[in-house]
């Protein structure tokens, strides 16, 4: 299980480097999209591993977390006003 | 037996994670970037999802987890087409192998292509 979590967090730091490195904010944006959805994997295979129940409701939490920020991140792309 | 299908589930999911996070390094420009990250994410944080829920069954973490995995597949593909409307508005080019690009052509504007170098 700890070998499991050891390689999504190197999906993490690919994300990271793209978020450091991509040319344009959307590039920036997704990988840190996307390394929100992994960070609330890695969540859930700690209560698993860990026997904390409670810690799928962070996962939960940061799936909602990422798909409003990018949601908003997108209308403000676009140029219109967030109650649009 | 279920233990062995909770293994697999989440030692797939993992597997698509990795390989959607290696797109997001090695593709040539945003939109392919997007997809394959996106795509692989989804199916992979689903797998892991189903992977809790098959190894510890109908108790408040499996349920949770289904919910979570629902919720993700609903909502990540959503998000990125949002992302990529909202980009091809702001105006990030495409990469220069692409064919076609009827987003902008339908409504009347030039194609942003990149230029062949």
């Amino acid at each position: 299980m700890s070998i499991l979590i050891v390689i999504l967090s190197l999906g993490a730091f690919f994300c990271l480097y793209r978020a450091l490195q991509g040319p344009s904010i959307p590039d920036r944006a997704i990988a840190v999209d996307i390394m929100t959805v992994i960070f609330s994997s890695i969540t859930a295979l700690m209560a698993l591993r860990y026997k904390l129940a409670y810690l799928i409701d962070l996962s939960i939490a940061l799936a909602v977390i990422s798909f409003v920020g990018t949601l908003a991140l997108a209308k403000y792309l676009e140029g219109r006003s967030l109650d649009d | 037996m279920i233990d062995v299908l909770g293994w697999i589930s989440l030692c797939s999911g993992v597997g698509f994670t990795l390989l959607g996070c290696l797109g997001l390094v090695r593709f040539p420009d945003l939109y392919n970037r997007m997809q394959a990250a996106t795509k692989c994410v989804t199916l992979g944080t689903c797998g892991i999802m189903l992977g809790v829920f098959l190894k510890t069954g109908f108790s408040a973490l499996g349920v949770k987890a289904l919910v979570c995995a629902l919720f993700v597949l609903i909502t990540v593909p959503v998000a990125a087409h949002a992302l990529a409307r909202g980009s091809l508005i702001f105006g990030v080019k495409l990469w220069k192998g692409t064919v076609k690009d009827e987003f902008t052509t339908d409504r009347g504007g030039e194609s942003i292509i990149e230029e062949k170098r």
